[in-house]
């Protein structure tokens, strides 16, 4: 108990608040710090390439988390139909969530430059195009395992009786999927949904290993541009600024975290 | 019945060998890294990435040599490996105590830090990545610093709590508390409870959180590079990540053979535990 509260207040609380405070100053290190009030703030705005990673990101995470969940859920449809082979299917599909960003982010980046040089195009550091569509790959074969997994323990748990309830009154195919389904997997379409967008706002060590960025910072998500500003930008402003980022970064993806839960939430019907 | 059944078993047929098909390409990737790996440096980048190793390209297990003696993978093994057990080991046996606690006694204390660990889980890593690598740098307690792969797991208990505890306090509400009375009244301490009573009731969740941090701490490259210090210790993806930061060249070789070390073992434990893999990520996921 108390081990876990002091590593909680050291990991994360006492962090947490003193990033707070630092976004107010202008620092490079901890200690010396100086108040500067909302100059930070009004910096971070008034970088460019901070709204531009703002931009790129929320062009990613509509793209990512749509293609995600329909993807993921037309697996999911069709492999709790009597399938031969779906345990196989299963596990080969949810195998790429295990590996970590930064292996993931280099092995598409081989067979990206790779796919780019046959086509003739120039390679990822210079191709602003191919890194989003990359971006996007990468993330839909890491994560839609995963969503399908929690897609079909909500598609096992429509009960029998509710099928067979629309069998009798005639629905068919299209009509039991919009009717019945879809509205009784509106928890995991919430999870889902919830999951992809928090994820895809937060992607970093892709984004790192597979574009880092490049070229010229135009394909650079927002945790990335942060990054950049702590620990890539000489003078002593940036550190401030980027702990502004940083607060306003934690700000978008709480609220844009609650308003989808509470918009898909409204939508789930009781059981 | 019948009839149904047997139009079922042709569209079933058909749907096998589509999604055999998507399975094969879905793994693609793994297999082509696997390939490179044995390829000589000079044929990767070229339009030769998608063939097999032939006599000319062929580089047997040089790549492998070079990753585990110049590349030191398997010190890095080594520190991911330690780093990762002892965080999570810590982190179960922490955070479940923590969760009894907060979840029995029902103070607004507890109640706060229940939603604070609900809320540490959204925030995103880059609001305390400076000023929590800058704490673990400086903090020393009788002398005791939490920079080194030895102490980093405390880091790791600090900014893992959140899911853990969460997780743990959902199941712990669960078991009845007539259990724990029992043992009370049979002159167990709570210590005692815990260990005896509580402790074997978690074992599933334990499993599910177990996974979920393991995933999480192997695959971690921000924190430990902030963290700890680059030039004495690497954990595996800080190793990978630094075959481009710090060459001009990139030594492809060497990296494709790391990759594939890193990603076999994985794999292994995988299909070893693939139920309780994917159970636990299912439970963590619907759970938050």
């Amino acid at each position: 108990m108390a081990p876990t509260l002091a590593a909680f207040c050291v990991g994360f609380i006492w962090p947490f608040l003193h990033g707070l405070y630092l976004s107010f100053c202008q620092f490079t290190t901890v200690d010396n710090a100086k108040w500067v009030g909302l100059g930070n703030y009004a910096k971070a705005f008034a970088d460019t390439s901070f709204i531009d990673s703002f931009y790129f990101t929320v062009a990613f995470v509509i793209v990512a988390a749509t293609i995600i969940n329909v993807t993921a859920f037309a697996i999911a449809l069709a492999l709790t139909k009597e399938l031969k082979g779906t345990n196989i299917f299963r596990t080969v599909f949810f195998m790429p969530n295990l590996i970590g960003g930064i292996v993931l982010g280099y092995i598409w980046q081989t067979l990206f430059n790779a796919v780019l040089m046959k086509l003739g195009q120039p390679l990822l550091a210079l191709n602003t195009q191919a890194g989003y569509w990359g971006l996007i790959i990468l993330l839909c074969w890491q994560q839609i395992g995963y969503m399908m997994i929690i897609y079909v323990a909500g598609l096992q748990n429509i009960s029998p009786d509710l099928m067979e309830a629309a069998a009798i009154d005639g629905a068919n195919h299209w009509q039991t999927l919009l009717k019945v389904k879809l509205p009784m997997v509106m928890p995991s379409i919430t999870i889902c949904l919830f999951l992809t967008i928090t994820n895809a706002f937060k992607l970093f060590d892709q984004n790192l290993s597979l574009t880092a960025g490049e070229p010229a910072h135009t394909t650079e998500m927002m945790a990335l541009n942060i990054y950049y500003t702590f620990y890539a930008r000489a003078g002593a402003a940036w550190k401030g600024i980027g702990q502004a980022k940083a607060v306003i970064f934690f700000l978008l993806v709480v609220i844009i975290g609650l308003t989808q839960l509470r918009a898909t939430r409204s939508k789930e019907v009781q059981q | 019945m019948n009839k149904t059944k047997k139009s079922l078993g042709s569209t079933s047929t058909l749907g096998t060998i589509f999604f055999s098909i998507i399975c094969v390409l879905y793994l693609y990737p793994i297999v082509m890294v696997v390939m490179n790996s044995f390829k000589k440096e000079t044929a990767i980048t070229t339009a030769e990435t998608f063939t097999l190793p032939n006599a000319e390209t062929f580089a047997g297990f040089q790549n492998y040599i070079n990753a585990l003696r110049a590349q030191g993978f398997l010190q890095s093994f080594g520190y991911s490996a330690f780093i990762t057990t002892s965080s999570v080991a810590l982190i179960l046996l922490c955070c479940s105590m923590c969760a009894w606690y907060i979840t029995r006694v029902n103070s607004k204390l507890s109640k706060l830090i229940y939603m604070l660990c609900a809320f540490s889980m959204v925030v995103p890593f880059q609001m305390v990545m400076f000023t929590l690598s800058q704490t673990a740098d400086s903090l020393n307690i009788f002398g005791l610093r939490f920079n080194t792969p030895w102490t980093i797991c405390f880091i790791y208990l600090g900014f893992g709590a959140g899911l853990a505890v969460f997780m743990f306090s959902g199941f712990v509400k669960s078991i009845p508390l007539e259990l724990e009375e029992a043992a009370m009244i049979d002159g167990c301490n709570p210590l005692q409870t815990y260990f005896k009573v509580v402790f074997p009731l978690l074992k599933p969740t334990m499993i599910s959180v177990g996974v979920l941090e393991t995933m999480w701490v192997w695959n971690d490259y921000l924190l430990p590079t902030l963290v700890l210090d680059i030039k004495k210790y690497r954990t595996i993806p800080m190793l990978i990540q630094y075959f481009r930061g710090s060459y001009g060249r990139v030594e492809l070789g060497s990296m494709m053979a790391c990759i594939v070390m890193t990603v076999l073992p994985v794999v292994i434990i995988y299909l070893l535990g693939q139920k309780h893999i994917i159970k636990g990520v299912l439970a963590g996921a619907v759970k938050g």
